[in-house]
């Protein structure tokens, strides 16, 4: 293979696998609060490309990315609120199917909104024809942007997680939630923040990777799909692990090229995902010993 | 300091704690004994706030907290040691005790908080070695440790104490009772339910005793230890030895 391919192959798989990885981080934080695993992810994505391009019009790019964000985040505070606070004592799975139910309701909302038109958003620097050349390759600069976004929005969290007393508290609740209660803290609280949290994050993948990938109503599905394999693969519940995961994955898509037709890279995440619940369940970076740990 | 009056509360239809009363003064030691199933650990959980009295009513320094949720009860200066200790396993001890203060923090601030750190280390040394050290890999003394540390780091002036000493060799348990001892030195009062009667009410200034849901005996440590019934059905002696005792024998 030559050289500039495989490095234009790489670099399109650290793409694709950071922006997984970052929609397998918000499975991860609901998860990790709450023990359930939120289908409407992908759709955090969607809405937070749409709203941002919808705003790009009106707003400086950078405002209306900040505005898209914080009305994910709305959405995601309010979905728990609204309906998955009401049913949390039904169970984990009534839960899991209401999520599914929101995603379709978001995904209609969506399409009555903006249409079945693709949308795009502005690149966040130079335009769809600047390129940076590395050793004979070209990347468009919105790579490294989308590069820079995950790896920042990965450091912040794990310094939210790790220093802050609220962090803390969100660790301490899914590690037991009664005995954070005793503690003073409210479980109810913290699940609303990582809702918010995890619909924040997912607006902010959704709005890095439009421009490189356009956006849709309907690319939620896809992108959710993707970013649960992610969460699967690197073990439920560690964000490191999937970045790891995701990273790996995206490798996998964009390599896969070579000996698949393009049309089936879809195909590569399901095999994987199938290969790993059969498999290893517990994920390849999950551990037996630190998942003992956990009291869920 | 803590007053419940007919308490009662249950799980569904089951009733567990049918309509008991009791009191704590400021200073005390108050023990709590009985059998497996008695519904001590209900009577806590429902004066910890974990679970919601169907009737009668607690009062915590002549305020009425009856069915308050566990913030509020912490707020008011109650906490609770659980059954099982419900530590955080997968974070550090210094983390767990971050926690236990995580009011005290965001109302006084970090200098209050280090103050409380340095006073739970002072009465654990064990666990100001192991600030790093998972919670989870600690040994079941330890453990136990961690959680009084994080109750008293809420700057409690009661403890409820569910089982301290369950599952831990005899050696560990006298450091548990001699910690708890130390607690009521500190100015704190403790309520604690314990199956080791014999040791839990050499300690106590006060106990009672504990029959299917409801507050069957009380008495100073010293009375309840002479109790013939208690003798018989907490402390492990047949009615003959008591009877061989009590004749000088």
């Amino acid at each position: 293979m030559r050289a500039e391919l495989f490095l234009q192959y790489l670099v399109s798989g650290l793409i694709y696998g950071s922006i997984y990885a970052a929609v397998a981080i918000g499975f991860n934080i609901i998860y990790n609060a709450t023990g359930i695993i939120n289908f409407a992810q992908g759709e955090f994505a969607m809405l937070g490309g749409m709203i941002a391009s919808s705003l790009a019009s009106r707003l400086p790019l950078a405002l209306a990315m900040a505005a898209a964000v914080a009305a994910t985040t709305l959405v995601g505070i309010g979905m728990e609120r609204a309906f998955l606070r009401r049913i949390a004592r039904g169970g984990v799975l009534k839960m899991i199917i209401a999520t599914i139910g929101l995603s379709i309701a978001i995904r209609e909302i969506a399409l009555l909104i903006w249409g079945e038109s693709v949308r795009t958003l502005p690149f966040f620097s130079g335009t769809e024809v600047s390129s940076v050349g590395i050793a004979g390759a070209h990347f468009s600069p919105q790579v490294f942007w989308v590069l820079g976004v995950t790896a920042l929005v990965v450091a912040a969290l794990t310094a939210f997680f790790k220093l802050t007393l609220i962090g803390k508290a969100m660790r301490g609740c899914s590690a037991n939630r009664e005995g954070a209660s005793l503690c003073g803290i409210d479980p109810d609280l913290m699940v609303t923040l990582a809702f918010g949290l995890s619909a924040a994050i997912g607006a902010i993948a959704g709005c890095a990777v439009a421009p490189l990938t356009q956006t849709h109503y309907a690319i939620g599905t896809g992108l959710g799909i993707k970013g649960f394999t992610v969460a699967a693969f690197g073990g439920l519940g560690n964000s490191l692990a999937a970045v790891g995961a995701g990273l790996i994955l995206g490798m996998l898509e964009s390599f896969s090229i070579i000996v698949v037709p393009e049309a089936y890279k879809d195909v590569v995440s399901i095999v994987v995902l199938l290969a790993v619940l059969f498999a290893k369940p517990s994920g390849i970076f999950g551990s037996r010993a630190a998942g003992a740990l956990k009291d869920y | 300091m803590l007053k419940a009056r007919n308490l009662e509360a249950g799980y569904g239809p089951l009733r567990v704690l049918k309509g008991l009363s009791l009191h704590v003064a400021p200073g005390e030691i108050v023990a709590i004994i009985g059998a497996n199933g008695a519904g001590k650990s209900t009577l806590l959980g429902s004066l910890a706030g974990l679970v919601r009295p169907t009737s009668g009513s607690v009062t915590l320094r002549g305020e009425d907290v009856t069915g308050s949720r566990p913030e509020r009860m912490l707020a008011a200066g109650c906490s609770l040691v659980p059954e099982g200790r419900k530590l955080f396993a997968p974070m550090t001890v210094r983390e767990n005790l971050e926690l236990g203060g995580y009011s005290v923090r965001r109302r006084l601030g970090r200098k209050a908080f280090e103050e409380d750190l340095a006073g739970v280390f002072e009465l654990f040394p064990r666990l100001g070695e192991r600030q790093g050290q998972l919670a989870g890999t600690m040994s079941g003394g330890e453990q136990q440790m961690l959680a009084i540390g994080r109750s008293l780091m809420s700057r409690p002036e009661l403890i409820m104490l569910d089982e301290p000493s369950m599952g831990l060799a005899p050696l560990v348990i006298k450091q548990i009772f001699s910690a708890i001892s130390a607690l009521r030195s500190r100015g704190k009062t403790v309520l604690v339910v314990e199956q080791n009667a014999k040791a839990i009410l050499k300690i106590a200034s006060r106990g009672y005793v504990m029959e299917t849901g409801s507050l069957v005996l009380e008495g100073t440590g010293q009375e309840l230890l002479a109790n013939r019934d208690v003798q018989r059905a907490y402390l492990g002696k047949e009615y003959s030895s008591i009877a061989d005792e009590r004749e000088g024998r």
